[in-house]
């Protein structure tokens, strides 16, 4: 009897070790790290990453508009099954935001979803959708951010409860879930259908929003873009794939045009939280919008992801 | 037989009424005022998109259908009209009336600033097409839910 209990307790101890092994944060690997520090970040290629990224859309305060949205002060609340998030303040200045990061430290959190403290970031900052980013596109946009003004605005914490606020638990999540690998093979693969994926899948985090998730957060396997449930109350993110009721008939023009526009072929508007999101591909060369449009129209069809 | 036939024509006989009867809802009527809004904003944009030539007339109708609708949309989304008929309208409209009543009135005023300009060439319609349709995005920010 003592023999087991002592070997229960061995195997215990053994199993807590490798499940703190496991979700240990891991950081990007120093040789990369190395690479992108040695990069010279160029400010003004970083703002099209800015844009296509939509850091505005969270990071800016809520309702701003114009000039406002370039000012990273936090603020907006992401409502969630697992509780609400809200922004933090990523704007230059050294003590409410991330003004004494360095490049490293950034591309820890946009690839790793690590922070500077060695802490698992939660996946609603879409890390898990930025890990794609090349290292030259995290060293532009490195040196953007650190152009735009300062906000002494202080970060609020997430209203997140148990079990949801045990960020060591993320790391389990990143095993399961986390990702580099591209989410799905488009029917024809060309330079501009690539362009358009790497914008999709990576920077643009597209699929945050329109693919179903699984009851942990997870995507639904083979459901990649498909729509899903509004996470934030009643309605639909519609269906991007070529099964999508509305955009199947949508030409690549028509939807770089409600791209650039806000505008649908029956010249309908852009409404909920594409509002915002649309406003951000609006700053994007109209050759970026022609890519994700040739992107879209090369993804297989999936039925409705929320039905 | 007989009773056969008299059920077949009440059948044919509702049917044909059906949609005279949807078409009185207020669901369906906010829905038809939409697609005219639709239409007149189509026509302007393609003539700022360059595909059609600049047509004063045909402007100034456009603008007068925004103006119209903005004017009378508001009283089709009575209490009890919140579901049904695929209706895309939010809960929003109704737990806030004010702040809804306020984009309407907020589109009306630059419609008729826009009916008032007259715009006689492409730069006058250019001046006026990019804040009038912003309207469009700012209110279905809020009030207006994809089901589909």
């Amino acid at each position: 009897m003592k023999r087991l209990a002592l070997g229960l307790g061995l195997a215990a101890i053994a199993g807590a070790g490798v499940g703190l092994l496991l979700t240990a944060p891991r950081p990007v690997a120093s040789e990369r790290l190395e690479v992108i520090a040695a990069l010279e970040g160029d400010a003004a290629a970083g703002e099209t990453l800015f844009w296509a990224g939509g850091c505005a859309s969270c990071h800016a305060a809520p309702g701003a508009e114009d000039d406002a949205r370039l000012v990273m002060s936090g603020g907006v609340k992401l409502t969630s099954d697992f509780g609400t998030f809200v922004a933090p303040n990523i704007s230059p200045d050294p003590d409410a935001g991330i003004g004494e990061w360095s490049v490293t430290d950034f591309a820890n959190a946009m690839l790793a979803g690590v922070s500077p403290r060695g802490q698992h970031y939660y996946p609603a900052f879409p890390y898990t959708s930025y890990t794609r980013m090349s290292d030259r596109d995290i060293a532009d946009l490195f040196a953007f951010m650190q152009t735009l003004p300062v906000s002494q605005v202080a970060s609020l914490p997430h209203e997140v409860g148990f079990p949801f606020n045990i960020r060591r638990a993320l790391g389990g999540w990143k095993l399961l879930f986390f990702t580099e690998e591209p989410r799905v093979t488009p029917a024809e693969a060309d330079t501009q259908i690539a362009r358009g994926q790497y914008l999709v899948e990576g920077p643009g985090h597209c699929g945050e929003c329109h693919t179903p998730r699984n009851p942990i957060g997870g995507f639904v396997s083979d459901a990649w873009l498909a729509g899903a449930h509004n996470p934030e109350g009643e309605g639909v993110i519609p269906n991007l794939t070529p099964g999508g009721k509305s955009i199947r008939s949508w030409s690549a023009g028509d939807i770089a045009y409600y791209l650039e526009s806000g505008f649908t072929p029956d010249f309908d508007s852009v409404g909920g939280s594409m509002v915002d999101v649309q406003k951000n591909m609006a700053q994007l060369t109209s050759g970026d919008r022609n890519a994700i449009a040739a992107y879209l129209k090369a993804l297989p069809e999936r039925a409705n992801g929320w039905e | 037989m007989k009773f056969r036939t008299l059920f077949a024509a009440a059948v044919i006989g509702a049917a044909g009424f059906a949609p005279a009867i949807a078409a009185d809802e207020p669901q369906v009527v906010r829905q038809e005022m939409m697609k005219k809004v639709g239409g007149a904003t189509g026509a302007m944009a393609k003539m700022v998109k360059g595909e059609s030539d600049f047509d004063a007339d045909a402007t100034l109708a456009a603008l007068t259908t925004l103006s119209e609708v903005a004017a009378g949309i508001g009283e089709y989304f009575p209490e009890g009209s919140e579901t049904g008929f695929e209706t895309e309208a939010a809960p929003a409209i109704w737990s806030d009336r004010a702040g809804f009543e306020a984009k309407l009135a907020a589109f009306k005023a630059d419609a008729d600033a826009a009916v008032a300009a007259a715009p006689a060439d492409l730069d006058g319609l250019k001046a006026v097409f990019g804040p009038l349709t912003k309207n469009c995005s700012s209110c279905h920010e809020t009030y207006r839910l994809k089901k589909s």
